[in-house]
């Protein structure tokens, strides 16, 4: 690999540009390839092309076929994202568990007294309201939203935004006969079965987790799972 | 998927110290593996690592051949799995087989 092409996938990351690292693995010759475009000596028939392309958006590396022998593309996608609304004690433990597997954490909580940089020292952390907030985020098919306040005001609009965008996972706390009662708030917006479907509620997978950081370990697992669902669905 | 703060970085920084650099990529799996495609692990020519290709178990076969491609600069592909000879003495316990694509940072 030449330095140029490492300090462009290192310069590409620290902007978060989707790009793709195609090597002839016969020859070793490489390029990088953009949405817009490639970049490098390595250079792709128009299929090979349209294969990177689509494993950009899959954000899945593979091996592609080709006249001239076997071509790895590598796909460097920026991170998955995910917005917690409510800086509570729960997100405390799921925030740093989610940027160990990974995640760019977003933390949203207009309450001052919650969302402290003491609190959260290594997160961004947001005190607009969540509606705004998430609507600023723009959730897409690579974010999770998880609402931890089980305060209809604040989750409710956090909710309204999710369920509008592609994030591919929705999770709110909340007991049964609290996400029952949302689930009914969120009827009276508009919102339907499919929209109800989406919300995994209460949050996290059955491990009968009771302390903080047992529920931050239920909801990573859960996010974790339907990340891979997903994936091997597409 | 591939975070380069890790590994990537940590190869660009060995080799802006001028010490010589090979990446390792996982291009394929069979069965299973420990480790997806595109996991990376760079080894600088002391044998150093950041990253990994498996749960352990080909590392040390891989920085071997790693400090030969450190030394050639040519590229090399390799398979791991039981079939393989270098794979019955290092063990993939798994039983899975892989293929490891090795190249030197220029």
């Amino acid at each position: 690999m030449k330095r140029a092409v490492l300090d462009a996938l290192i310069a590409d990351h620290a902007a978060k540009r989707p790009v793709a690292l195609a090597t002839e693995l016969s020859s070793g010759r490489q390029c990088l390839v953009y949405a817009d475009g490639t970049e490098g000596e390595l250079e792709l028939a128009e299929d090979v092309l349209g294969t990177a392309h689509k494993a950009l958006v899959d954000d899945r590396s593979f091996t592609a076929e080709t006249a001239n022998g076997a071509v790895f593309i590598l796909v460097f996608n920026p991170p998955l994202r995910m917005v917690i609304v409510g800086a509570v004690h729960i997100a405390q433990l799921l925030a740093p568990m989610a940027a160990l597997a990974g995640y760019e954490v977003t933390m949203v909580d207009p309450r001052r007294a919650f969302a402290t940089d003491a609190r959260f020292p290594d997160f961004t952390v947001t005190v607009e309201w969540p509606d705004e907030a998430l609507e600023r985020i723009a959730p897409d098919r690579r974010t999770a939203v998880v609402t931890l306040t089980h305060d209809p005001k604040l989750d409710d609009p956090a909710l309204a935004v999710a369920l509008r965008s592609e994030a591919f996972y929705i999770g709110s706390l909340g007991s049964k006969k609290t996400h029952a009662a949302r689930l009914e708030r969120l009827a009276e917006l508009g919102f339907g079965e499919t929209d109800f479907a989406r919300i995994h509620g209460p949050v996290g997978l059955p491990l009968g987790a009771a302390s903080p950081a047992e529920i931050a370990i239920s909801i990573m697992a859960q996010v974790t799972q339907v990340l891979h669902q997903k994936r091997a669905a597409a | 998927m591939q975070d380069p703060d890790d590994v990537l970085k940590r190869a660009a920084d060995w080799r802006a110290a001028g010490k010589g650099v090979a990446i390792a990529t996982v291009v394929s799996t069979w069965g299973s593996s420990p480790r997806p495609v595109g996991s990376q692990l760079a080894v600088d020519e002391s044998g150093a690592m950041a990253g990994s290709v498996s749960g352990g178990c080909i590392e040390g076969a891989v920085v071997t051949e790693a400090l030969e491609v450190i030394r050639d600069g040519r590229p090399r592909l390799l398979d791991f799995g039981v079939t393989n000879e270098l794979a019955w003495e290092v063990g993939l316990a798994c039983g899975g087989k892989m293929q490891v694509y090795l190249e030197r940072l220029e």
